[in-house]
């Protein structure tokens, strides 16, 4: 088999999963038969793109091999099929053609519904809409396979029985609704970007599969601003990810980042969302974060960044969503703005928040701010703490490296 | 259609101490979930509380031995139940948030799908 047609299923796969599995779906209305008839149906893509070539259209291709080989089962299993609990969906669906973007949107407002908890929310998303297997989801969220795979198979189960319906809220409850795919979307991107474990830095598939999501809610609801607001932060976050790394694989914080590499595509979409979104509503959560990451892609250096504002957007991104981990962000910029004193006092209370107990990043801030006021021994405890709190291998070098120049002062 | 049960669940000791208005509320409540779900409603009780309950479960040799109180001690009792008729979740879930219980904070209600034997 040539690797031409192994790419181009791979990038079909990645492209068009979505809406091949959601359209499947939507005929079956039996989630498992659709994610069986959707894996044939690239099984067939291998076998048939060999000798034919591939398609002009490859998401339409799949979409009907996928169809064809539901209706056959369908048909060997008109008995049982009606006995078993199905999908709910409209019954006043459009024609199949024109129903393939509702049915992903369908599809995705099903798997997040506030029913199932979030983890389980998360976990059908990635599996079903994204098209991530389920070992795949399973490393991207610490738990063994076989946890993921009840989890997955409890929620499929649960959206069957308890007629969890497949079909976009009614406009009262979607603004609602928007917001818990929106925190979906957002968790699977942050995940994505710095993986919780493993040697990579970044895991491209989720933050790939993040980014389809809030593209495709982005282009089916244009006019919500929180759906732009989350695009655009996810975009400007994305435009810096080249840089990230050095040529070595060391991990580049944003002072060291070769600010003439960042993706000026995705900073000047994400500033158009941006401003776009802010002009259409008071900001959120999101617009805010995205502000903050907008003013570092604007700065022309990391010197020139405007700390000042930054703190500000830090102020009122506090009230719209007080966290712990945005005092600790806020208490870094302060940092940055002030002078170290002035961080490591702002991160002198955090210190004691329960929420933060576990969170490496606390550790590793106080340890920078110690290093720069040359309190060389604590900063090495500091460091060492980071270090126990990490498990990204990128993450470790760059705390280790850290560790070592403090060490040699001591 | 799907039959759902709907179980209400709460804290006796606050359910004993509610205020005459919290009393209304929850009658009110009632009221407008009946209003709203209509003939979907295909049964509805109150229950007396898990104190006068007896459960049965079996005794070493497998007989069905009585004791008393419910069958788990918790906190929380059942306090009555509807059975109600619905198409899908979101349904439910529009008619049981208009129970008093959905939102006094000290209580709830779970909604259990009825399996359908055909």
């Amino acid at each position: 088999m040539s690797d031409e047609v192994v790419a181009a299923v791979a990038d079909a796969h990645r492209r068009e999963w979505a809406r091949v599995f959601a359209t499947t779906a939507h005929l079956t209305r039996d989630l498992d038969l659709a994610e069986e008839c959707v894996q044939e149906a690239y099984a067939q893509a291998l076998r048939s793109w060999a000798s034919s070539g591939v398609p002009d259209r490859p998401g339409a291709w799949l979409t009907t091999a996928a169809r064809n080989q539901a209706r056959d089962v369908l048909r060997r299993q008109a008995v049982l099929q009606r006995a078993l609990p199905r999908l709910v969906a409209d019954e006043s669906v459009p024609g199949p053609e024109d129903a393939l973007d509702d049915d992903r949107l369908r599809l995705v407002f099903t798997c997040c519904h506030p029913a199932l908890s979030r983890d389980a929310q998360i976990a059908v998303t990635l599996r079903l809409v994204c098209g991530l297997s389920t070992a795949e989801v399973a490393r991207a969220f610490l738990v063994p396979e076989s946890t993921m795979a009840a989890r997955v198979t409890r929620a499929k189960k649960k959206i069957t029985v308890a007629r969890i319906p497949y079909r976009v809220p009614s406009p009262d409850q979607l603004a609602e609704r928007v917001g818990a795919v929106l925190e979906v979307v957002h968790l699977i991107f942050t995940t994505g970007h710095t993986a919780p474990v493993g040697a990579r830095l970044v895991r491209r598939d989720l933050v790939d599969c993040a980014l389809g999501l809030a593209r495709m809610l982005h282009l089916l609801m244009p006019n919500d601003a929180e759906i732009s607001a989350l695009l655009a932060l996810m975009l400007l976050i994305d435009a810096r990810t080249g840089t990230r790394l050095s040529a070595t694989g060391r991990l580049l914080l944003l002072s060291e980042q070769d600010r003439t590499r960042w993706d000026s595509r995705l900073i000047d979409e994400g500033i158009g969302l941006l401003t776009d979104a802010l002009r259409r509503r008071p900001p959120t959560r999101y617009a805010v974060e995205a502000a903050i990451a907008a003013v570092h892609a604007e700065a022309p250096t990391w010197r020139h960044t405007d700390w000042t504002e930054i703190v500000g957007l830090y102020d009122v991104l506090l009230q719209l969503w007080p966290s712990p981990v945005v005092e600790l962000n806020r208490a870094v910029a302060v940092g940055l703005r002030d002078g170290p004193q002035a961080g490591l006092d702002a991160l002198t209370p955090l210190s004691a928040d329960p929420a933060l107990a576990g969170y490496g990043y606390l550790s590793a801030a106080r340890a920078d701010f110690l290093r720069q006021l040359h309190q060389w021994t604590q900063a090495a405890e500091a460091y060492e703490e980071a270090l126990i709190l990490s498990d990204n291998d990128v993450e470790r070098d760059f705390l280790t490296g850290r560790l070592g120049e403090v060490r040699l002062h001591l | 259609m799907a039959k759902y049960l709907l179980l209400i669940h709460g804290d006796e000791r606050e359910w004993a101490a509610m205020s005459a208005q919290e009393r209304q509320e929850l009658d009110e409540g009632h009221r407008a979930f009946v209003a709203a779900a209509g003939a979907a409603v295909l049964d509805a009780r109150e229950l007396e509380p898990a104190s006068v309950a007896t459960t049965l479960r079996a005794d070493p040799a497998g007989r069905p031995t009585a004791t008393d109180g419910p069958f788990l001690e918790t906190k929380e009792a059942v306090g009555g139940y509807y059975l109600v008729e619905a198409g899908d979740l979101d349904e439910v879930m529009g008619l049981a948030a208009r129970l008093y219980e959905a939102s006094a904070g000290h209580s709830g209600v779970e909604i259990r799908p009825v399996v359908d034997h055909g």
